[in-house]
């Protein structure tokens, strides 16, 4: 074998290197992602942070945390590659997909430095594969100054009064609107289709609503399709966190719990769309 | 009703909400009558003295959507709310769901004239009725592609089912959705494919015993067929509903009427019948409804000016005179107003009239006496039917 399939001794110098007995902690956050085909990796002492961007409106932060990691080293203060996400979930789940209880892959992740692949080790019922992929040189990543001190309106949903809403979203209106307000409608979802327009309220005393932070009416259009992919991320969800700023940036974040009960976060940001012309509702 | 048309029609009436629908051809009706009682509440609106209930269509896909996924309503929503909003061309329908979430729908609606098939079940000499489970276990013998079925009378008052199949003749008919082609010309003779060879055509045939009916009165030796595919969308409503099934059917050519009835909900389907072209006598007797003797009425299956001679009569529900069927571009000297005969309007071929399928729209007529010429029977119809303008 022109490689050794046994994962590197630990004396080697890896900027990064971690162990998940359980890779799906990963791949199914990454899944939550994934509406682009590269993604930029952040490793530091905190965890893994993989970020994938479109149109410069969006951008969504998948968060792994170190203690998710079995075992989670990082040599430098901070390594930062860009790499193919598609490439990276397909060899996260080269044993398959489904999940049949009690077994599950196990990963070793090691990435040498600037200019080298990743390489991932995976091993499924004492199979092993070994995949080594290419790594870019990472892009400058939007920063939507998007701080808790900025946030005009805020609330917290439980996922569920969500997920439905979201899958049967009406796919031919251009935007999503989203209203906010301490007074009816509270909070508010629509859209503006072919058939006419949908509106979806939620009630600030529903059942659902974990949190009402509500100062201001604010109505804000964001392009449907920029907003679509966060379905996948809501589905994993338990919570979701909708806030808002003083310029309409809105900030999605979902708290997902993994199969061993352990938290991860992602989010998701998105400019308003000012382009829309003002819809007859 | 999504099976049948493109469009649903809403119609508030006193007696309830209407739903309907019509295919392109008009050949196939189906209405579903709501009773007041059916809602927690029910508001018409009035009518004026000059104005009528407001009526309206949107798309069935539009509004289909709202209902997407028929367990999660049933688990998530506690109250539906229609609002007909005329003055912002709006109608509104709200959902009330669980957590207190409201989902409000705002569809773009058309007006519309009046969509009414005329038919009495009372004129129809033959009646069947039956638990729709008995119907669907029936039904489900024949291939989903099956386009046609013949139900008969037979000996012992046993009710036949049968695939039907073209006769030498015609040009083969089955597989294709029969009333597909609004405004196509129609052909004189029948193009592509050679018919079946009778003898390599697979025939299923049914027979029901006259105790699997709940009610049986049938003109002895009567024979329908009509369109299965319609057919088969009431019968999953019926089985779901567990109501029985009233067949009202009379001679080939008269429209066949499916009715489904309880407390609070009155369901119409009328299928056009194929008309009997081997009887066809010559006799002038009506207006080329059927060869058969046929009885008083005169049934106009010219959905045009039926329509404008609603418009412009003075209303009730005796309708206006039927006018005759201009299926034919009026040749004055060649035929006699009063007396058309089935071949020669097939043979006419004029535009935007149904294919050459022998079905034709025969229900939207109405009752009238006989040999009477309609003022609209020089009107000449080539243009599809009034609703597809819109």
């Amino acid at each position: 074998m022109p490689f050794s399939a046994q994962p590197p001794a630990s004396g080697e110098r890896y900027a990064l290197s971690a162990s998940l007995d359980n890779a799906r902690h990963l791949s199914s956050l990454l899944r939550a992602v994934h509406f682009q085909d590269h993604a930029t990796c952040l490793a530091t002492a905190s965890g893994l942070r993989v970020t994938v961007e479109d149109a410069k409106c969006i951008q969504a932060n998948a968060f792994i945390q170190a203690d998710i990691f079995q075992e989670f080293s990082i040599q430098e203060e901070s390594v930062m590659f860009r790499i193919s996400l598609s490439v990276l979930l397909d060899c996260l789940t080269i044993f398959g997909t489904s999940s049949l209880p009690g077994t599950s892959t196990a990963l070793r992740m090691c990435y040498r430095g600037y200019g080298y692949p990743l390489m991932l080790f995976l091993e499924e019922g004492g199979v092993v594969t070994v995949c080594k992929i290419n790594t870019q040189e990472p892009d400058e990543l939007l920063d939507f100054d998007f701080c808790s001190t900025k946030v005009v309106n805020k609330i917290i949903l439980q996922s569920e009064g969500l997920r439905e809403a979201f899958a049967e979203l009406d796919m031919t209106s251009e935007v999503l609107q989203i209203t906010m307000s301490p007074e009816k409608p509270y909070f508010r979802l629509s859209t503006f289709g072919n058939a006419g327009s949908a509106h979806l309220d939620y009630p600030r005393d529903s059942d659902l609503m974990e949190a009402f932070h509500c100062n201001q009416t604010q109505t804000n259009r964001y392009k449907i399709s920029l907003l679509k992919p966060s379905t996948k991320a809501l589905a994993l969800s338990c919570k979701v966190s909708i806030r808002t700023d003083a310029q309409g940036f809105l900030s999605l974040q979902y708290m997902i719990r993994n199969e061993d009960g352990q938290i991860c976060f992602v989010e998701y940001y998105c400019c308003p769309d000012e382009n829309i012309t003002e819809a007859d509702l | 009703l999504s099976r049948i048309g493109d469009e649903l029609y809403l119609e508030p009436t006193e007696s309830g909400l209407s739903l309907r629908a019509v295919n392109s051809s008009r050949s196939a009706f189906a209405s579903f009558l709501f009773a007041p009682l059916f809602f927690q509440l029910y508001e018409p609106g009035s009518a004026g003295p000059d104005t009528e209930l407001f009526r309206c269509k949107v798309q069935m896909k539009s509004f289909l959507g709202i209902f997407r996924s028929l367990p999660s309503l049933e688990k998530s929503v506690g109250k539906c709310l229609i609002l007909l909003k005329p003055r912002a061309s709006r109608l509104v329908l709200q959902l009330h769901c669980k957590y207190g979430v409201t989902k409000t729908h705002n569809l773009a609606f058309q007006e519309c004239e009046r969509l009414q098939a005329v038919f009495d079940t009372q004129r129809c000499a033959s009646r069947l009725c039956a638990p729709a489970r008995v119907l669907a276990d029936a039904v489900v013998h024949f291939p989903p592609t099956l386009a046609e079925v013949t139900l008969g009378t037979g000996p012992g008052g046993k009710i036949s089912l049968r695939n039907y199949v073209e006769d030498e003749a015609g040009e083969s008919c089955r597989g294709r959705g029969p009333l597909a082609h609004p405004g196509v010309p129609s052909s004189p003779t029948p193009t592509p494919s050679p018919p079946p060879e009778l003898s390599k055509t697979m025939v299923t045939e049914l027979w029901l015993a006259e105790d699997e009916f709940q009610s049986v009165a049938v003109a002895p030796g009567s024979h329908i067929t009509f369109c299965l595919r319609e057919f088969r969308g009431l019968l999953s409503f019926a089985e779901a509903s567990n109501l029985p099934l009233t067949i009202h059917f009379d001679e080939p050519g008269r429209p066949v009427i499916f009715t489904l009835d309880d407390t609070v909900l009155e369901v119409h389907l009328v299928l056009a019948t194929l008309a009997d072209l081997d009887n066809s006598s010559q006799s002038p007797s009506t207006n080329g409804v059927s060869h058969l003797p046929a009885p008083l009425d005169d049934f106009p299956d010219d959905l045009e000016s039926y329509m404008v001679a609603m418009e412009t009569s003075e209303g009730g529900s005796a309708g206006p005179p039927s006018p005759t069927f201009p299926l034919r571009t009026p040749r004055p000297a060649e035929s006699n107003p009063e007396e058309e005969e089935e071949e020669e309007e097939e043979e006419g071929a004029v535009p935007g009239t149904p294919p050459h399928k022998k079905f034709r729209s025969l229900f939207f007529g109405s009752v009238m006496t006989p040999g009477r010429p309609s003022p609209a029977t020089t009107q000449e119809v080539l243009a599809e039917d009034s609703d597809g303008e819109s």
